[in-house]
C-alpha cells in the first residue's frame, strides 16, 4: 500500500521464515516505522492517534461492562447502578465508557477542523475524507445507542424524539414513517424490545468503526499525510521517518489527553451528563427540558431551526452528508488555510457558527434562540455551498514556500520551488502544491 | 462442445462437480470481463471432455450460458429472499400484537377529571369534559385549524369537527393517544395543576405545541391532531379500547 520502497530486514531467522509467509512484521515496519511523515506536522496531526486510543478505550471498557449490564426494561437502570456501586471497579470502568464518549467526540471533533483548515480533504485525500465522514455517522449511531442503555429518563425521551424523527417520512408516503418507527422499536412505543436490539447493535458498531478505521488509515498511508503547508513532500528532507519521530510526538499528545481524560472521569464522571438521568425512565412522564448530549448540540439546533418536521430531519442529516461533497465545492488552488487570506476569515466564522450552534441546542426552541439558531443554520449550509466554490475561485493565495523544507527553515518563499518529484499524484486543483 | 448432460454413463457426482467447477469459473470470468461469451476459454482442461473442447465450442459459444443466467437467478433471488426474515423479526412481535385491546372502567372520573391508561405500551389521556369545553371545541370553525381531519380510527378520513372526535352519545368522553404529534413526547395538561396551554386543553413542553379541548392541535410544530385510538363503549362507563 505504500508509495515508498521497502526498507524492512528480517533479523532472525524466524523473522524470515514469517516474512516469506505472512509478511505482517514487514508491513507494520513499512507503514508505522519507516513511513516517510513531512518533518512539519503540529499537534493537531496527533489528533489522529488519539482517536485511535479512543477507539480502543471504549472496546475495551465496553466490552467488560457488558459483562454487567442487564439489557431488559426492568433491570437495565439497576444493572448501571449495579456497576457503579457493587462491581469491582465498575464505578472506574462505567465512568472510563461514558466520559469516553465525550472524549472521543472531543477529539474527532478537532481531527475534523484540522482537516478543515489544512485543506486534508482536497485531492487526493478525496476517499480517505469520506471515510471520515462514514466514520463519524458511525459514531453519532453508537453514541446515540449507547446513550439509550442506562434507560434513565434522559435515554427513553432521547430515543424517543429521535426515532420518531422518521414518523416524518408519513408526510411522504401515509404510513411510511410509523411503519419505520414501529419496526425500529419493535412496539408501539419505546420498550424494553427497543433497549435489547439498541444493545445489540451498540455492540456491533464500534467493531465497524474499527474495520472503517483500517480503511481510512490505508487511504491515508497511499495519499501520505498532508501538512500545514499543504505542499507535497517532494525531496528526502521535507519528510522523517515516523518512528521514533511522529510516534514520540504523539505520546507527549496522547499523555496530555489522558491527564484531562482522567481528570473528567476520577473528579467529574458525571458532569457530562444529564442530572435527570438518574431517575428511571418513565414512559408516562417527559422531563421538561429534553437536550441530548453535548457533541449532537448543534446537529439538535439545526433540527429544530426549520419550522418543517421533515425539513428539519433533512436539513439535520444533510449537515453531515454535506461534508462528503466538499473536496469538490473548495475551488482554491492551495490546500493550507494559512495561505488564503480571505477564507481564513470565513474559517473562523465557520467555527464560531458551530459553537454557536452548540450553545442554542442547548437551550429551548423559542423566541430569540430560535431566531439565532436560523442564522447560523444558514451560515453551515452557506459556507459549503457558496463560500468554499466562491471564495476558492477569487481569492489570490499568499505565496506558498518552495517546499516543506523551506518553510521548516524558515527560507523565503518561491525561492527553491523548482524541486520536482513529488509522489503524490496531483488533483486537478492543487497545482501550487506541485510545482 | 457435447453436451455435458449426454454423458449418461458417468458418475452423477463427476457429472455435478464438472458442472459446478464450469459455473463457478463462469461465474468468476463473468464478474471480472463482464463478458457473456466466455465460455469456449474455460473448457480446455474439463475432465469430462478430454481437454479437446475449444474447436467444439466455436459454432455456439453462448449454448449453456442460459444455465449460468438461471442459477444465477435462482440463486439471487434466494438470498434476496432470506432477508425478510431478518428484517421483519423487528417488526412488533405477537407478544406486543397480543396487548392490542384492554378494558376500562370510567366510573369514578367526575367531570372536569381527566385519567391516564396504558394500550399498547403507550398512554391513552381520557377526559370528562365539562359543558363548556365542550362548547368552546364546538365553536371553533374547521378551516380554522392547521390540521383539518378528525384522526379518529373510529370514523376515519372524516373533518375535525368536535362531534367527530368523539363516539356519537359519548360526546363529554374525549379519549386520545397521549403522545404528541411532533416527535413523541407527553403533552401536559391530564391533572389539574398541569398547564394546559393556550387553548385550555393540552400543552407539549417538549417544543411548545398546543392542543384544544378536543386535542386539535392549534399552535406549534405538531403536525396532526392527537390520534384516536379505536375504542367502543361497552356500557354508559365501561370502554373498550382497541
Ligand atoms: C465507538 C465506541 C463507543 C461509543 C462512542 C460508546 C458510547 C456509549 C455511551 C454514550 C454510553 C452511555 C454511557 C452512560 O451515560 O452511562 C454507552 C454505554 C454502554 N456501552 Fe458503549 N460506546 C462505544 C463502544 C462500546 C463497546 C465496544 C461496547 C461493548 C459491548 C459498549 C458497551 C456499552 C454498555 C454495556 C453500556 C451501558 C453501561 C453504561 O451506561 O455505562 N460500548 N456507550
Ligand atoms: S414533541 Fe411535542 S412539541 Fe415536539
Amino acid at each position: 500500500m505504500s508509495n515508498h520502497a521497502s526498507t524492512y530486514e528480517p533479523k532472525s531467522a524466524t523473522a524470515k521464515w514469517w516474512d516469506e509467509r505472512l509478511p505482517v512484521p514487514r508491513m507494520m515496519h513499512d507503514q508505522f516505522v519507516d513511513f516517510p511523515t513531512p518533518r512539519n506536522l503540529n499537534y493537531l496531526w496527533t489528533f489522529g492517534g488519539i482517536l485511535t486510543f479512543c477507539l480502543v478505550a471504549q472496546l475495551v471498557t465496553g466490552i467488560v461492562l457488558a459483562m454487567h449490564y442487564v439489557p431488559t426494561a426492568d433491570d437495565a437502570f439497576n444493572s448501571v447502578d449495579h456497576i457503579r456501586r457493587d462491581v469491582n471497579y465498575g464505578w472506574l470502568l462505567q465512568a472510563m465508557h461514558a466520559t469516553g464518549s465525550s472524549m472521543f467526540f472531543l477529539a474527532v471533533y478537532v481531527h475534523i477542523f484540522r482537516g478543515l483548515y489544512y485543506g486534508s480533504y482536497r485531492a487526493p485525500r478525496e476517499i480517505l475524507w469520506i471515510l471520515g465522514v462514514f466514520i463519524l455517522l458511525a459514531m453519532m449511531a453508537t453514541a446515540f445507542l449507547g446513550y439509550s442503555l442506562p434507560w434513565g429518563q434522559m435515554s427513553f425521551w432521547a430515543v424517543t424524539v429521535i426515532t420518531n424523527l422518521f414518523s416524518s417520512l408519513d408526510s411522504v408516503i401515509p404510513g411510511l414513517g410509523t411503519g419505520i418507527v414501529e419496526w425500529l422499536w419493535g412496539g408501539y412505543a419505546v420498550s424494553g424490545a427497543t433497549l435489547n436490539r439498541f444493545f445489540s447493535l451498540h455492540y456491533l458498531l464500534p467493531f465497524v468503526i474499527f474495520g472503517l478505521v483500517i480503511l481510512h488509515i490505508w487511504a491515508l498511508h497511499v495519499a501520505g499525510q498532508n501538512n500545514p503547508t499543504g505542499l507535497n513532500i517532494k525531496t528526502k528532507s521535507d519528510s522523517l521517518p515516523m518512528y521514533p519521530y511522529a510516534v514520540a510526538k504523539d505520546a507527549v499528545a496522547l499523555f496530555a489527553f489522558v491527564i484531562v481524560f482522567a481528570w473528567f472521569v476520577l473528579f467529574l464522571p458525571d458532569y457530562l451528563g444529564h442530572a435527570d438521568n438518574f431517575i428511571e425512565a418513565n414512559p408516562l412522564v417527559t422531563p421538561p427540558h429534553i437536550v441530548p448530549e453535548w457533541y449532537f448540540l448543534p446537529f439538535y439546533a439545526i433540527l429544530r431551526a426549520i419550522p418543517d418536521k421533515l425539513g428539519g430531519v433533512i436539513a439535520m442529516f444533510a449537515s453531515i452528508a454535506i461534508l462528503a461533497f466538499i473536496p469538490w465545492l473548495d475551488r482554491s488552488p492551495v490546500r493550507s488555510t494559512k495561505y488564503r487570506p480571505i477564507y481564513k476569515w470565513f474559517f473562523w466564522l465557520f467555527l464560531f457558527a458551530c459553537l454557536a450552534l452548540g450553545y442554542l441546542g442547548s437551550k429551548p426552541a423559542e423566541g430569540v434562540y430560535v431566531f439565532w439558531a436560523r442564522i447560523f443554520t444558514a451560515y453551515y449550509f452557506a459556507h459549503f455551498l457558496l463560500v468554499m466554490p466562491i471564495v476558492g475561485s477569487i481569492e489570490t493565495p499568499t505565496k506558498l514556500p518552495g517546499s516543506i523544507t523551506d518553510a521548516v527553515l524558515g527560507k523565503s518563499p518561491g525561492k527553491s520551488g523548482a524541486t520536482g518529484g513529488g509522489g503524490v499524484p496531483a488533483g486537478a486543483t492543487a497545482a501550487p502544491e506541485d510545482r | 462442445m457435447a453436451n455435458l448432460w449426454q454423458f449418461a454413463p458417468l458418475k452423477f457426482s463427476t457429472r455435478l462437480h464438472a458442472f459446478l467447477r464450469n459455473l463457478g469459473l463462469k461465474a468468476a470470468v463473468l464478474l471480472a470481463t463482464g463478458n457473456m461469451a466466455c465460455g469456449t476459454l474455460l473448457f480446455d482442461d474439463d475432465p469430462l471432455e478430454g481437454g479437446r473442447s475449444m474447436t467444439a465450442d466455436v459454432e455456439d459459444p453462448n449454448r449453456r450460458d442460459i444455465l449460468v443466467v438461471a442459477a444465477s437467478a435462482f440463486s439471487a433471488v434466494g438470498a434476496a429472499s432470506l432477508i425478510w426474515p431478518f428484517v421483519h423479526q423487528m417488526n412488533p412481535d405477537a407478544g406486543a400484537q397480543a396487548l392490542a385491546s384492554a378494558e376500562f372502567d370510567l366510573a369514578p372520573v367526575q367531570v372536569g377529571q381527566a385519567i391516564t391508561v396504558m394500550w399498547r405500551g403507550k398512554p391513552v389521556f381520557i377526559r370528562h369534559r365539562t359543558a363548556e369545553e365542550i362548547e368552546a371545541a364546538k365553536k371553533v370553525p374547521v378551516e380554522d385549524l392547521p390540521d383539518p381531519l378528525s384522526r379518529n380510527d373510529n370514523e376515519p378520513g372524516t373533518p375535525a369537527t368536535d362531534a367527530n372526535r368523539t363516539l356519537e352519545g359519548h360526546e363529554k368522553w374525549l379519549v386520545m393517544v397521549g403522545i404528541c404529534t411532533h416527535l413523541g413526547c407527553i403533552p401536559k395538561g391530564q391533572t389539574l395543576a398541569d398547564s394546559k396551554g393556550d387553548f385550555g386543553g393540552w400543552f407539549c413542553p417538549c417544543h411548545g405545541s398546543h392542543y384544544d379541548t378536543a386535542g386539535r392541535i392549534r399552535k406549534g410544530p405538531a403536525p396532526r391532531n392527537l390520534d384516536i385510538p379505536p375504542y367502543t363503549f361497552l356500557s354508559d362507563t365501561k370502554i373498550r379500547i382497541g
